[in-house]
């Protein structure tokens, strides 16, 4: 049985109109008119224990939404929902001890007071044991580098230590499931890693189920073997991020180091999509021509130092997925 | 119940740090009291009618009502205000508690602590030198305790509520304006509400923000004897019911329909 399946789920807001002009504004002091906006349009997927799913799509795509919905602060439209068994937005409490939430933007700690306050709070809020507690502080702390924090009050932290402490404030109570809301969004290199590091360690060594929402397609590219594309509340692909390539961009990179400068290559099945140097970029569909075909073609032609095949980023294919899919609509 | 009790400390915690304000709002509060006091001064030599009140009652009143002037319901929780306006509140309802219960448990504490920084400065400079006297008897000054945190639930209660309604106003600017108006006169802050005229006194003797002060400072000065003071103790009680009763309700409906947007 999955830990989490999602049937059919559909919410959208009602926006109240804005009317330019004295009279209409009068108007809608009485009548207010709204425009319906769909932020779910029926979505169905299911997730199994331990897995680790990133959970993308553009600004809108109702992706916090869902992440809402889920956590049980939302009742949605239509649809069900179905986490441990039971519906969030009906068992909200029950649902909310099993699970942790970190919404990138906000943050879950008391301002004024320090970290180690915030942690004995959520102690008490969700009846955690001493012993266990303290269990599970050490490994939080140890993990994330958290000792010296600890005492400082919150606003005093940078934003990479207040994620830290706001993913570690999220993990007390030993969720079995983990929803991340854009967790590195601002982070500088180092903490990005940190929190990635981290987030991979919890599942892989904790079997914790994380759905990961994010805009950064290192964080997917590190960690998820499955990804959920969602775009105006639909979703667009479910499956892993080999397949998510295949289906948007089959193509590979060959970079090719030339002796000559001046030389280019020409050839009916690879383009040249950059050229600096000595250095080519040639882009090719592995199923029209193989890599070792092309190869044998170019080093029967040039002389080259230096060559290796390589896939193109993945931010390059989910902007090419966003922009098909905006002008299929249109 | 751990929980709430644990969000009550941690926001006592946070509003002892208002050290300085408070001790601002002593001096205020306090000059405030003085100037007060000469008006009534003035005011009750000058009239020959046997007022319901006398001088030194009214004068008892106004140094309670200085004293208390935090425990009545006329302030917001800037704090959630801002929580429900940026989304924040969100984090809150991920909690495994009943966010009502929550609510309360910070109204509590809001109108708690800044009362107990402000009243013992003022209650001890008007009873050594200004004319707040005593409690009429031991037994009035018991009664009087309980009825004060009758007080502070029924001020919490209604605070709450308030605080609920935001979900549907998001911005508290008309309710902030409103409420000091409100629940400072109907309270009996502003004027002792038996000095109103007669014709108002069935409609003040049965509205809820009397409880909150009214009736304390009626039991402390003897206003209200003794055995019928339970009573009163009743009609504080049955009011935290009524808000308590109708602040849950709604909190229940606006977590079907709120949204949280953003982020």
């Amino acid at each position: 049985m999955p830990l989490l399946s999602v049937e059919l789920l559909s919410k959208s807001y009602k926006i109240p109109k804005h009317c330019k002009g004295f009279w209409k504004e009068l108007a809608a002091l009485f009548s207010r008119q709204y425009i319906v906006k769909k932020a779910l349009d029926a979505i169905s997927f299911k997730i199994k224990e331990g897995e680790l799913v990133g959970y993308i799509g553009p600004n809108g795509a109702g992706k916090s939404t869902t992440v809402k919905i889920l956590s049980g602060i939302l009742v949605p439209d239509a649809g069900d929902v179905k986490m441990f068994g039971k519906t969030p937005w009906e068992h909200r409490i029950e649902i909310v001890r099993q699970i942790g939430v970190v919404f990138g933007q906000r943050t879950q700690l008391w301002w004024d007071l320090q970290v180690i306050e915030s942690f004995e709070l959520f102690k008490a809020i969700y009846s955690i044991s001493e012993e266990s507690y303290r269990h599970t502080l050490n490994i939080l702390v140890d993990m994330l580098d958290l000792s010296e924090l600890l005492h400082v009050p919150v606003r005093h932290l940078s934003l990479g230590q207040r994620m830290r402490c706001d993913l570690a404030a999220s993990l007390l109570h030993s969720p079995k499931i983990l929803f991340l809301d854009e967790p590195t969004i601002g982070l500088d290199a180092v903490n990005k890693l940190a929190v990635r590091d981290f987030i991979r360690h919890l599942n892989r060594q904790k079997n914790i189920t994380v759905l990961l929402t994010t805009h950064d397609m290192d964080d997917i590219e590190a960690l998820c073997n499955r990804v959920i594309v969602l775009n105006e509340g639909q979703i667009y692909f479910d499956g892993s991020l080999e397949c998510l390539r295949n289906k948007i961009l089959p193509e590979r990179r060959l970079v090719v180091d030339l002796m000559d400068e001046h030389e280019t290559i020409k050839n009916n099945h690879a383009k040249v999509v950059k050229q600096e140097g000595h250095r080519i970029w040639l882009s090719f569909d592995p199923a029209q021509i193989p890599a070792p075909v092309l190869i044998a073609q170019i080093t029967a032609k040039h002389s080259v130092t230096d060559l290796f095949v390589e896939n193109p980023p993945i931010e390059e294919s989910i902007a090419r997925l966003y922009s098909s899919y905006r002008n299929s609509s249109l | 119940m751990n929980g709430y009790l644990a969000i009550l400390k941690m926001r006592m915690k946070t509003l002892l740090q208002y050290r300085t304000a408070a001790f601002a709002a002593v001096t205020t509060e306090f000059f405030w009291g003085l100037i007060m006091m000469m008006i009534y001064q003035a005011f009750f030599s000058s009239t020959t009618a046997k007022e319901p009140l006398s001088l030194s009652q009214s004068i008892t009143f106004l140094w309670l009502g200085q004293a208390l002037i935090q425990l009545l319901p006329w302030t917001i929780d800037k704090e959630l205000e801002a929580q429900i306006k940026n989304g924040n509140v969100a984090y809150e309802l991920v909690r495994p508690v009943d966010l009502y219960a929550i609510w309360f448990a910070r109204a509590l504490a809001l109108r708690l602590i800044p009362t107990l920084m402000r009243c013992f400065p003022i209650l001890i400079l008007a009873g050594l030198f200004f004319g707040l006297e005593p409690p009429v008897s031991g037994q009035a000054g018991a009664l009087f305790a309980i009825s004060i945190i009758l007080a502070l639930f029924l001020s919490s209660a209604i605070s709450t509520l308030v605080m609920v309604s935001l979900f549907w106003t998001i911005s508290g600017e008309g309710i902030q304006r409103l409420l000091p108006n409100i629940s400072l006169l109907l309270s009996g802050l502003m004027v002792p509400l038996p000095l109103f005229p007669h014709w108002l006194q069935p409609f003040l003797s049965i509205q809820p923000f009397r409880g909150v002060l009214d009736i304390p400072c009626r039991i402390y000065t003897g206003v209200i004897p003794i055995d019928t003071a339970f009573y009163f103790l009743g009609f504080q009680l049955a009011w935290i019911c009524c808000f308590v009763w109708f602040g849950h309700k709604l909190m229940k409906k606006a977590a079907r329909h709120f949204v949280i947007q953003g982020g």
